[in-house]
């Protein structure tokens, strides 16, 4: 089923780490396998965000050498930032197995990625100037909790709850996804992609790479494709509309925007609240009125709509 | 005889029965079978306030139910906070007004209350309403009075897709525009819309009477285009004015959509003789 939430906050900042946790809590019904936020901060000049993990929630369960396997992997990854020239400006453990960094670095993020992605169990869930892609097993609060971010300071932010229907349950295919390479782009969506496959095919041709086999991460993907190509967001997800097959409803952000897509079925549910400093989105209305407890006026979208807001 | 007696030994009646429904079938001399389980008699002049803030769903029917029970014909509920599957299987006359919005299945398979909603409803608000009047002062989500069998259900703003899916009968109001495929399979009863209209209306719908009276983005397989009659737009005239709502452009200008009955379900061609088309 999966829950969805969008916020952006219209010319000014607030706590959507607060915020976020909140409304995906109130989803939590939708979907109890893993929670995902993709918090939007400010930007620091042109100091990158790193979020990456070297092992998964579930590894560190089981065997005697993954504490050494993730020291081992962490070292390997710094080794390699290191040999691309990137300056790790500060490294914090999120938790034993995720980590956050600040990087001082202007070359190829492509190349960055694929290199550290080579290392075993390593993924980098995002890459950006505000963005902070953060995603684990459990629901919002706990996922929350043990990444710390309440009172995360931003301007807009996605969350999802997930619940797993034709992939693992594990960090790798939990949600949001990075629209790898490209920095600051984040998607989440509830549905199911019927070309997926073909989709998929079709990209990996044209050079890109995916980290999971769930449907979702091909959103991500196709739309980073077609801006890669020109597109602006608003032209890229219009596209998607005819070109992905199925039913969907997602949502993506860039550094500055925050958009919603509807498939032409509107199979999915999507309910926006929209006022002149706060655009706030979800699969129900109860998520939105964890943050908004008194009377709003809200709506769905409808069939086939497209719809991109400005921070 | 002998197929009881197989699926005797293919172990298809190995279980043990219980429950009431297993023992006992309809019967006109017990009482029972006339009545609701849960209907109660209530009185209009007894009224109740409460607020449904802190409350769960459960706490909230709970809440109603107790009140019908005491008499209570009148409830005023504050801040649902869109909370789902509010004020369900409501199964006598009942004065209810909701102060505030609910979720998803609000209102579902109720049998006689009046109930007025001020703010907003989520997906498949009232499906399966049997008789009653529920009216939304804002909008409605998708698969509004899905399979409604009677009473009215009425939506002052604007009402997403699929509104009144397998409608068996009943009357859906919609002050607004609607999404896409709304009266599929419709199979009785009416639907008025006062704005536009999504794609894909009056899909496969069986019989039925949909109005519009702004524009429809395509019809449905079989939906095609009624001829108003006075009978329609006085009976429009009259529905529209117990909600104070009206058509924009008057009800005689509004488009009657019918079904065509032209698909397969209507032929009178036995199985063999279908196949042989087929």
């Amino acid at each position: 089923m999966c829950g969805i939430a969008g916020l952006i906050h219209r010319g000014t900042t607030g706590d959507i780490g607060t915020e976020m946790t909140a409304m995906l809590q109130s989803l939590k019904h939708r979907g109890p396998d893993s929670t995902g936020f993709a918090l939007y901060g400010s930007p620091k000049g042109n100091t990158l965000i790193m979020r990456f993990k070297v092992a998964e929630q579930e590894d560190m369960k089981h065997g005697f050498k993954i504490n050494d396997q993730v020291i081992e992997r962490r070292a390997e990854v710094d080794k390699r930032l290191k040999e691309l020239g990137a300056t790790i400006v500060q490294a914090e453990n999120a938790t034993d197995y995720a980590f956050r960094y600040t990087l001082d670095f202007g070359g190829d993020k492509k190349k960055l990625a694929n290199y550290i992605e080579d290392i075993e169990g390593a993924e980098i869930l995002s890459l950006g100037y505000g963005l902070e892609l953060i995603k684990d097993l459990g629901d919002a609060a706990d996922v929350s909790g043990a990444y710390s971010l309440k009172g995360f300071k931003g301007s807009h932010a996605l969350g999802h709850t997930r619940m797993a229907t034709e992939s693992d349950v594990d960090i790798r295919s939990a949600h949001p996804y990075w629209a790898y390479p490209f920095a600051d782009v984040s998607v989440v969506h509830n549905g199911q992609l019927t070309n997926y496959w073909t989709g998929r095919r079709g990209l990996e041709r044209r050079g890109h790479r995916f980290m999971s086999n769930c449907d979702s991460e091909l959103i991500a993907v196709y739309l980073a494709d077609k801006m890669q190509q020109g597109a602006d967001l608003k032209d890229a997800m219009t596209d998607s509309i005819e070109e992905l097959d199925g039913v969907f409803t997602y949502l993506v952000a860039t550094a500055d925007s925050l958009g919603m897509a509807k498939d032409v079925m509107a199979a999915k549910p999507m309910v926006l609240y929209e006022s002149d400093d706060f655009i706030g989105l979800a699969s129900e209305e109860v998520a939105i009125r964890s943050v908004f407890p008194h009377e709003i006026d809200t709506f769905d979208p409808y069939e086939g709509e497209v719809r991109v807001w400005k921070r | 005889m002998a197929l009881r007696t197989q699926s005797h030994e293919m172990g298809m009646h190995t279980e043990k029965l219980s429950g009431r429904t297993q023992q006992r079938f309809f019967s006109p001399s017990e009482e029972e079978n006339f009545t609701y389980p849960g209907a109660y008699d209530v009185d209009f002049n007894k009224r109740a306030e409460f607020d449904a803030d802190k409350l769960s769903t459960s706490e909230i029917n709970l809440k109603i139910r107790d009140l019908m029970k005491q008499g209570y014909g009148t409830i005023v509920m504050r801040n649902p906070g869109a909370k789902h599957a509010i004020a369900v299987g409501i199964l006598n006359k009942l004065n209810l007004q909701i102060e505030g919005s609910l979720g998803y299945f609000g209102c579902g398979l109720v049998d006689g209350p009046n109930i007025h909603i001020k703010g907003r409803v989520g997906w498949s608000c009232a499906e399966n309403m049997l008789a009653g009047t529920v009216v939304i002062e804002k909008n409605a989500g998708s698969t509004f009075g899905a399979a409604i069998r009677g009473g009215d259900l009425v939506c002052k703003g604007d009402v997403g897709a699929r509104m009144g899916i397998d409608q068996k009968g009943g009357t859906i109001i919609v002050g607004g525009r609607c999404g896409a495929f709304c009266g599929f399979m419709m199979q009785r009863g009416r639907m008025v819309v006062l704005g536009d209209a999504g794609k894909n209306l009056g899909d496969s719908m069986y019989d039925g009477t949909i109005y519009v009276g702004g524009k429809i983005a395509g019809l449905g397989v079989d939906a095609v285009p009624g001829e108003m009659n006075d009978l329609d737009c006085q009976w429009m005239e009259a529905k529209l004015k117990l909600y104070g709502m009206k058509a924009p452009n008057g009800v005689k200008n509004m488009t009657k959509i019918v079904a065509g009955k032209q698909l397969w379900n209507y032929d009178n061609l036995e199985p063999s003789e279908k196949k042989l088309i087929l």
